[in-house]
């Protein structure tokens, strides 16, 4: 098990910028999930820690030691991904073995055998063991890609979005199922993923990376309450954060969308324009409230509702409780819990609440 | 998929597979002429209108591998009777075989050319296969400074027919040594076949997913234990149908095989059109000749025909 860092870290391919400057820690133990939209350079950073791309910048260190000059096969790391990581050619044992077969490690055959069986135990694979790989499910598929990284006790797992491409039920069943193993293992784990859920569901600590910028690293419960910019607060939730142009006057917030509410934050930013921030648990039906909207859309998920409002030329979304009956296009109030309003600089996103 | 055919679809699949039934007819056609003349008595061979009914004779075969001469008088009978069945055959033909001073029996050119083709082209096909499938792979894998133009300048190599060259490559080879020795032969058609290897392999290599090898790298394992391990099985369709490809090539040169040859190192090509200007041909050797160099490729092809059928659509599907 290992402590990974990388410092510094750029890469461009062909003068495009892939990462820019990027600084990251994982401890040893934990459970670090880079979050990040397609071509935000996960995959990059994979690479690059795993020694299958070299940096043009930076220093990779693992447990300390500089590794930049390493090869993959030295590294000591395991790498799954989402598809491709299995030889078609090759039973699912021969692929739980091809690990343990590489000169470097010289394992004793019959301790082979036995990692090869203990890990199909795991991962309830045994009854697969001797098909083909291009026989199987998507989702045994990745079983086995997983088998493959922890047969070997590697010092690091990464993975590339291994769930991806599962349908949800699957990718919900696989997700406890890692997070699990990644407990009992007690492994450093980099799980990349662009999938905010798996992100806040499994990630000890979360990093959210933009565009080759890593822009936040914190808890899961740190990054959904205080974003350090609206690409972050845009990036985790489901709804999403409501984000609502705006200015604060005399210690309320006047929204471009119409309706004006008060805000508990201090008045330094008075006057300036800003972005509103508030996430949809923190508003709430209220027929006194003095800002009014429109009930556009309402999607019933039983515990609760998730109501949207039209107001000016801006949707607000709220979670209502199952008690209310809101109906559509029927006129109502709504208010919000003055603490909970995160404001951001409109120019940059920045939080200005935050240092 | 298999949709519901209309009518006229139905109709229009069956005029299609009778046209292929008679274009591959067509093409068959000196195929058959070939292989029925090679089993042919001499005098049915040269028939107005052709024979298409006769007892089958392996004599041409024979003749084919014996060095004969003239008969300037018949064999005594008993001499005829003490003759195994395959003199008895060319004596039957009007000749006689020719022996050396210790009464051994003398070869034809032909088994010699015939190993010489085998010999030149295997060793210039598998030469040409693996440096093209290394190259393929380097081109491939790994960032080469100038690939395009690299891969344009190797591929131009194709662009002059390559007659052009013939006289220039003469006086190379005049000046090194290496008219009609097999090694010249080999080097020429390596050569040849390069371009076109590289370029082949270099499409299959694409296709393979990078990650296989990637996995096995991370896995403890060497770009070179990656590469045979992995890369290799995942190409060998597209080695065999590469290997077919500088085989043919190989096996049916004509051009420089008959400047750079003479003897030693001649190959079949040039070989059998040369024994029809010597007297009155005999129809029947020299289609038994070109019957037995048909096959060589015919075996290879058939031997590796599913991984040809794969690597045709494999490539048709690409682009
Ligand atoms: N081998 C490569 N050559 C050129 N550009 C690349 C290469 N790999 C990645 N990139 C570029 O780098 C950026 C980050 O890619 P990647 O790390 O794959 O993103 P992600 O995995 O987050 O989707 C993208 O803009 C991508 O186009
Ligand atoms: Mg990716």
């Amino acid at each position: 098990m290992a402590h990974i860092e990388l410092r510094n870290v750029t890469k461009t391919f062909g003068g495009k910028a892939a990462l820019k400057n990027l600084d990251l820690e994982i401890a040893d133990g934990q459970f670090f999930v880079l979050l990040g939209e397609t071509g935000a350079g996960k995959t990059t950073t994979l690479r690059i820690v795993a020694g299958l791309e070299k940096p043009d910048d930076g220093t990779i260190l693992i447990d300390g030691v500089d590794v930049g000059g390493w090869g993959a096969a030295e590294r000591d790391v395991a790498l799954v991904l989402q598809q491709y990581s299995l030889y078609p050619r090759y039973t699912v044992r021969e692929n739980l073995e091809f690990p343990l077969k590489s000169k470097i490690r010289r394992v004793a055959p019959a301790e082979i055998q036995e990692r090869v069986e203990r890990v199909a135990r795991t991962l309830r694979i045994e009854h697969l063991l001797e098909r083909k790989t291009d026989r199987l499910s998507g989702g045994e598929m990745q079983r086995v890609s997983i088998g493959r990284a922890i047969v070997r006790k590697p010092r690091v797992f990464l993975m590339d979005e291994p769930l991806s491409a599962l349908d949800a039920k699957l990718r919900e069943a696989l997700r406890t199922e890692l997070k699990r193993l990644q407990i009992t293992l007690g492994a450093t784990f980099l799980f990349v993923t662009h999938d905010q859920v798996e992100a806040m569901s499994m990630g000890d600590r979360i990093g959210v990376l933009d565009r080759g910028r890593l822009v936040q690293v914190g808890t899961p419960s740190e990054i959904y309450a205080r974003p350090t910019n609206t690409f972050v607060a845009r990036s985790v939730g489901s709804p999403p954060m409501n984000l609502l142009d705006g200015a604060v006057r005399d210690g309320a917030a006047v929204t471009e969308a119409g309706f004006s509410l008060p805000i508990s934050v201090a008045s330094a930013h008075e006057g300036r324009p800003v972005t509103f921030g508030v996430r949809p648990e923190h508003l709430r039906l209220d027929p006194e409230a003095p800002a009014k909207a429109r009930v556009h859309d309402i999607e019933d998920h039983g515990v609760e509702k998730i109501v949207t409002l039209a107001t000016g030329d801006a949707f607000v979304r709220l979670t209502a409780p199952a008690t209310q009956h809101p109906r559509i296009d029927e006129s109502v109030g709504f208010s919000w819990n003055p603490e909970k309003i995160i404001l951001f600089d409109r120019t940059s996103g920045r939080n200005l609440s935050a240092a | 998929m298999a949709a519901v055919q209309t009518t006229g679809e139905r109709t229009l699949n069956k005029l299609a597979i009778v046209s292929v039934l008679i274009v591959t007819m067509i093409f068959l056609a000196p195929i058959y002429w070939i292989v029925s003349t090679s089993f042919k008595p001499r005098n049915l061979a040269t028939t107005v209108p052709p024979t298409i009914v006769f007892t089958p004779e392996v004599s041409p075969f024979v003749k084919l591998m014996l060095k004969r001469s003239q008969l300037r008088e018949q064999p005594t009978p008993e001499e005829y009777a003490a003759a195994p069945w395959w003199e008895r055959l060319v004596f039957d033909g009007g000749e006689k075989v020719v022996r050396d001073g210790k009464g051994e029996v003398q070869l034809s050119g032909y088994p010699s050319r015939f190993l010489n083709s085998l010999i030149v082209a295997i060793i210039s096909t598998v030469l040409a296969v693996s440096m093209g499938t290394f190259t393929a792979y380097g081109f491939s894998r790994f960032k080469v400074k100038g690939e395009d133009d690299w891969l344009f300048f190797i591929l131009s190599t194709r662009m002059l027919p390559p007659v052009v060259v013939a006289i220039p490559m003469f006086l190379m080879y005049r000046t090194f040594g290496l008219n009609d020795t097999h090694i010249g032969l080999i080097i020429l058609y390596t050569a040849f076949n390069l371009s076109f290897s590289v370029w082949l392999m270099k499409g299959f290599i694409d296709e393979i997913p990078k990650e296989y090898e990637e996995a096995a790298l991370v896995d403890g394992y060497t770009r070179m234990e990656a590469f045979f391990k992995i890369v290799l099985p995942e190409a060998a369709t597209g080695i065999a149908a590469t290997a077919v490809f500088c085989f043919i090539t190989a096996w049916n040169e004509y051009v420089f095989a008959l400047i750079m040859t003479r003897r030693d190192a001649q190959t079949a090509p040039p070989f059998i059109p040369s024994q029809v200007g010597s007297g009155l041909p005999d129809w029947t050797v020299i289609a038994a000749g070109t019957f037995l160099f048909l096959l060589p490729v015919a075996i290879f092809t058939f031997l590796l025909r599913r991984h040809l059928l794969r690597g045709m659509s494999f490539g048709a599907i690409r682009k």
